[in-house]
């Protein structure tokens, strides 16, 4: 589904992805896990081409997604299209604030596929049921606290039906007491069998639901297995003492 | 204060008030499409497009707006450019307000969080709908409230182009002084006359700043 092949990406001097391989397989869930800089959102970033990588291969479905060989306004149609098939959740949720909830959600699938209103609004009132916040659909997200805004970003990721959703430490900007709600969700989401690829900070959940856990720090992948094994016996050193100061907490 | 002189002297003035009006909204009208030009070249990739409309931008924001009309329309028919006075006034006064538009408007495109364009773009809309739908509409409250202050300066730059013998409120006020030797009665009521479209314009930008922020108190 997701194929990542020896990627590397710098910012200027710095080179913060050296030669990253994974694999997403279908209804798949992958965890990234690693310290601030280790590379991981940037990763993540790279796969939707919010990030341009300087080397390697990204693809989905089979179809490529970074391509050094389209220009100008080819690359532009080529990247739009791919991105469709992505849904991304970010950290400080970036819901559009001019637009009330529900218009949040239904842009994309009214804009990008000409879905006529009426049944946009279906659509959208059910993805909002799905994330608990059928009620807030007329709101406006200033209104909305951390997690109903996170939720309702899921909700318009989830919109054009993506074949994979990515996730950029989507509850690190929440009050604590705010996790658990979008957890939630996204442990809905896992039990339909979405393909995922996480990033996070939240090593339990982390655990919980994924199929495969990494560990990256300094822009390469220390160590990667199963995520009962990666989080109760790590191999690598590096891995143990992150896991260490983390777990503790 | 001769207030009959006053009275007499307010329809002759009121006829000029309407040149500036006439003239202050081309050149807004003009004015913004030369700044959204201005605005388009500095978004190119290509270097020196860019860099004519920077140079552009700083050699208007560095010379006196009087300078540039007596420039053009002075200097201008040495090399064949000869405007009529109000053309002139309507064309430097678009030109000049131009650039100072170009960056009100590119100032509040950049005040708008780099995370919206980055989630309309990762749903799979282009530049130019990401834009349009999603950015400039947070740009537009400060723009409208930057573009507002422009629109009085222009109402006010305006007076300016009684040198070039526009007849406009300032010039048509100087005609009349001249006949009847009262400054202070004419200049007063011109000055009313220049407070009420300043606060006109003001009331209109202020309406279009709620119509733009509604969305922050629904």
């Amino acid at each position: 589904m997701v194929e990542i092949r020896n990627v590397h990406k710098r910012f200027g001097d710095l080179e913060v992805l050296k030669g990253i391989n994974l694999t997403v397989n279908r209804g798949k869930i992958i965890s990234i896990i690693g310290p601030s800089g280790s590379g991981k959102s940037t990763l993540l970033r790279s796969v939707n081409h919010l990030e341009v990588i300087d080397q390697g291969e990204i693809s989905l479905d089979g179809a490529r997604v970074n391509r050094p060989d389209l220009k100008g306004l080819a690359f532009e149609k080529h990247i739009n299209h791919i991105r469709q098939n992505m849904g991304m959740v970010f950290q400080h949720f970036n819901l559009f604030p001019h637009l009330s909830t529900i218009d949040n959600v239904t842009l994309a699938p009214r804009k990008l596929k000409g879905m006529d209103p009426k049944k946009a609004r279906e659509w959208g009132m059910d993805l909002l049921d799905r994330v608990g916040l059928a009620q807030k659909a007329d709101v406006f997200p200033n209104w909305l606290s951390g997690g109903q805004k996170q939720r309702v970003a899921i909700a318009r990721a989830l919109a054009m039906e993506p074949k994979v959703m990515l996730f950029d430490e989507a509850t690190s900007a929440l009050d604590p007491e705010l996790v658990e709600e979008v957890n939630l969700v996204m442990r809905g989401l896992a039990e339909e069998h979405m393909t995922m690829l996480i990033v996070t900070h939240e090593m339990g959940f982390a655990r919980d639901v994924s199929d495969w856990a990494m560990f990256m720090d300094g822009g390469v992948v220390v160590e990667e297995d199963d995520p009962q094994k990666l989080f109760s016996n790590p191999e690598q050193e590096r891995t143990q003492s992150f896991l260490r100061k983390h777990l503790r907490s | 204060m001769d207030f009959n002189l006053m009275v007499d002297v307010t329809p002759l003035l009121l006829k000029a008030a309407w040149v500036t009006i006439d003239v202050s909204a081309r050149s807004l009208f003009f004015g913004f499409f030369v700044a959204c030009g201005l605005v388009f070249m500095q978004s190119l990739r290509f270097a020196p497009v860019r860099w004519l409309a920077r140079g552009y931008v700083s050699a208007i924001r560095g010379t006196p707006y009087f300078v540039q009309l007596l420039l053009v329309f002075y200097g201008g028919p040495s090399i064949g450019f000869r405007l009529d006075p109000l053309t002139c006034g309507v064309f430097v006064g678009a030109f000049n307000i131009g650039a100072y538009m170009s960056e009100a408007i590119r100032g509040s495109i950049e005040s708008v969080d780099s995370g919206q364009a980055e989630a309309s773009r990762s749903l799979g809309f282009g530049k130019a709908q990401t834009l349009i739908s999603i950015v400039l509409p947070q740009a537009a409250p400060l723009m409208i409230r930057s573009l507002g202050v422009l629109a009085i300066v222009v109402v006010k730059n305006s007076s300016l182009i009684s040198i070039i013998s526009v007849v406009e409120l300032t010039y048509q006020a100087q005609r009349l002084i001249g006949s009847t030797y009262k400054p202070l009665e004419i200049f007063t009521i011109s000055a009313l006359m220049y407070i009420v479209i300043v606060y006109a314009v003001m009331g209109i930008i202020e309406l279009a700043y709620r119509r733009a922020t509604r969305y922050t108190t629904l």
